[in-house]
């Protein structure tokens, strides 16, 4: 009996602990909830990496390349913990997508968010392939593949770029280049191929657009590459300080875009927060009324649930989307269904004659199975969501799964410490009272 | 046990709650959203006041949209659905949307591509097999005893009708809200019924378990009683916690769908549904199926 209550006043001390680790990681905003853009208000963009235009053997390279180019290029403009992740995507059948996932909290204005990302050029050197005369420059190609071999040099390759200004006749500086350091795995790829391809001819894309197509009069070592193409100054300057942010590997298209202005996504989170402190109280104040007793025991592992869910969910840390701020306020009313299967059981035990104290043991022991069961209907279901899911749907998931778990732990553990640190004994009439429910007279 | 005996009564009143969902999804039918098919999904917000549906409308013609619909929303609001935008559409959607003095403000822009739609497709209608699929497992271990005078399989199966009623509402329920209320199937509405699966099979089974329970108890006190009897004995002693437990899930949807969050209201009301449809199956349609077969079985 002694070690059941101070067992209980364990369990009480570290929920108030984890409580007030909520409230002042709130309040001195050092760990703050996590909010998805759909709360925060923000705009995410997926993009698609078009490798039939720029076959590559290295598609997780160019993808890793992709990822960090864009995620410069986001942090320059100052968007607060932007997120850049890639995924691969895809129907059943056929080739997977590699994608792009961009998201920017507090850019609410899809147009400036895509041209943001839009500025970031791309670079490929491709040889043309024998036997086949080299195209026009300065405009888009159809059928790339057909004149140009597999890029070998790309912008992942790049590490910085300048811009320089030619010897023109008579010495005169005159026409404005643009000078590209490549990697030391650039630069050598970038000597093997003028080694072994002199005389052939090669193209420098921007974008996808020929800019020069000069033929390979000589190996060139050292990693440097030059590109000329009737560039005014402004425009070599501009051109270079763009590819000093990096130029991406391989071409991409947006696919998905969603904004959600803040307003909406604060209106949203201060519902969302309306709604689980009236769930909460709800839930309490009924099985409070029809429980008495045994339901302030549940309101208490209820309290306790929540502060540990809501800890969870700091620590993870969990992103909340609107889907999971819903997947929390449902777990509320189904965190105490753990609860009900034992009281009621518990209740049944009572009217067979049991003591209290044999009678909660009783309960616990026969209600367990059905605590299972429920329990794992929903974690196949949380699961499978999970997988399903878009991120949407994968903030609900996580929580919805993460609550099942954590409640049926406050059920059953919380619960049975408490009523059994009570150390109610005997059959009087009051304590019989206390622990009948609602439904009936005992 | 009065739902046992008068069991004939519900089975008419369940037949027609069913009959009537069907109805409703084959008139109303359901209406795929843009994360299924792609497209466009504005929410335009007007602060200054809303401007005529058709005066939009003709702006956005104008724009070059086709087959797009708008429907009003809240006090200022407009929701556009919409093909997928070309880049001057995107560009310029502002402009287009504000028309006369009233100046449009976005407040939601979903932009799904095509692929993307029938990649969520695809995965959507795996995922809901995968569900039914381990759902059955469930049910198969749930009911691996083997118990007398109803074999286990049968539970299996009753607890599989009650399941399929359980969606067949739902779905019927939003069929409803789509005709009236532009409601479309989203993730959300999937995950909705995906979370209603999982829920409802369990109150079934905490039945059925209590059922198979009493048998044995019976048996073993050598107690001879109509299987009508104990089952009946069984739901009454479920009762109050099938309809507690599903109660606390009630509130919180209802709170939910009051005073939540916009975006999930119509995913609340879709589980509020669902739920109420799996605790009323597992009561009033589980236990007198399972009483009718073994009634039909014996009098042969």
């Amino acid at each position: 009996m002694l070690a059941r209550r101070i067992m209980a006043i364990v369990i009480l001390l570290a929920g108030a602990g984890v409580g007030w680790f909520l409230y002042s990681s709130q309040i001195s905003g050092s760990k703050p909830f996590r909010l998805g853009l759909d709360l925060s208000g923000g705009t995410q963009l997926v993009y698609r990496a078009n490798f039939e235009a720029a076959p590559t053997d290295d598609v997780a390279g160019a993808m890793a390349s992709l990822r960090d180019t864009i995620e410069r290029r986001v942090n320059l403009f100052g968007v607060s913990e932007p997120i850049v992740q890639t995924e691969r995507g895809g129907t059943l059948a056929g080739a997977p997508e590699e994608r792009l996932i961009v998201e920017l909290p507090g850019i609410t204005d899809t147009q400036q968010a895509i041209a943001l990302i839009g500025q970031t050029p791309v670079l490929e050197f491709r040889l043309l392939k024998k036997d086949v005369e080299p195209p026009g420059t300065g405009a888009p190609i159809q059928n790339i593949n057909e004149f140009f071999e597999a890029p070998a040099v790309t912008g992942k390759h790049l590490t910085s770029s300048k811009i320089e200004f030619n010897q023109g006749v008579g010495g005169i500086a005159n026409e404005p280049v643009v000078a590209l350091n490549f990697n030391s795995e650039g630069g050598k790829i970038f000597a093997d191929l003028t080694r072994d391809n002199v005389g052939r001819y090669f193209g420098i894309f921007l974008d996808g657009v020929p800019i020069s197509i000069p033929v390979i009069r000589e190996a060139i070592p050292g990693g440097t590459a030059i590109i000329s193409g009737n560039f005014t100054a402004e425009g070599a300057r501009e051109l270079a300080r763009n590819l000093n942010y990096g130029a991406l590997p391989v071409p991409i298209e947006l696919i998905s875009t969603q904004t959600v202005s803040g307003t909406l996504g604060g209106e949203a989170v201060e519902k969302g927060i309306a709604a689980g402190i009236w769930g909460i109280g709800a839930v309490a104040f009924f099985m409070l009324l029809w429980y008495r007793l045994p339901g302030l025991i549940s309101v208490a592992a209820l309290a306790l649930y929540v502060i540990a869910v809501l800890a969870l969910f700091k620590v993870i840390p969990v992103t909340l989307s609107a889907a999971g701020i819903a997947a929390f306020i449902l777990s509320i009313g189904m965190a105490v269904d753990a609860n009900i299967l034992i009281f009621e059981r518990t209740r049944e035990e009572l009217h067979s004659g049991k003591s209290v104290k044999d009678a909660i043991a009783e309960g616990f022991h026969r209600a367990w199975p059905s605590i299972r069961d429920s329990n794992i209907s929903s974690m196949i279901t949380a699961v499978i969501l999970f997988w399903f899911g878009t991120s949407l749907i994968q903030g609900f998931a996580l929580v919805f799964g993460l609550g099942v778990l954590v409640s049926m732990l406050t059920a059953i553990t919380v619960s049975r410490t408490f009523l059994l640190a009570l150390g109610i004994e005997g059959k009087s009439g009051v304590i019989r009272f206390l622990f009948e429910s609602g439904s009936r007279r005992s | 046990m009065i739902i046992v005996k008068h069991r004939n009564t519900f089975f008419a009143i369940t037949g027609a709650i069913v009959l009537s969902s069907i109805i409703s999804l084959i008139v109303f039918g359901l209406h795929l959203g843009i994360d299924f098919t792609g497209g466009t999904l504005v929410q335009v917000t007007y602060p200054t006041g809303r401007p005529a549906a058709e005066e939009v409308s003709r702006s956005l013609t104008e724009a070059g949209f086709t087959g797009y619909s708008l429907r009003e929303a809240g006090t200022n609001d407009y929701i556009l659905r919409a093909q997928n935008m070309t880049e001057d559409q995107r560009a310029n959607l502002i402009d287009i949307l504000s028309v006369d003095s009233n100046s449009a403000s976005i407040n939601q822009l979903n932009e799904v591509g095509p692929t993307v739609g029938k990649e969520l497709r695809n995965k959507a209608l795996v995922a809901l097999a995968l569900v039914l699929i381990c759902i059955l497992l469930f049910i198969a271990f749930a009911f691996r005893k083997v118990s007398r005078p109803v074999s286990s399989w049968i539970y299996g199966l009753i607890a599989l009708i009650t399941l399929v009623h359980d969606v067949i509402v739902p779905l019927g329920f939003y069929a409803l809200l789509g005709k009236f209320a532009g409601a479309q199937v989203d993730t959300l509405f999937v995950t909705a019924v995906l979370t209603v699966l999982g829920f409802s099979v369990h109150d079934t089974i905490v039945v059925f378990d209590r059922v198979r329970e009493n048998l044995r108890i019976n048996e073993e006190r050598n107690r001879r009683e109509d299987f009508g009897e104990t089952a009946g004995r069984s739901l009454g002693q479920t009762f109050v916690r099938s309809v507690n437990t599903s109660l606390t899930v009630l509130i919180t949807l209802l709170v939910l769908f009051f005073i939540g969050p916009e975006s999930t209201r119509y995913f609340a009301l879709t589980l509020l549904v669902g739920i109420i449809a799996g605790t009323y199956s597992s009561i009033f349609l589980a236990t007198p199926l399972l009483v009718e077969w073994e009634k039909r079985r014996s009098r042969k």
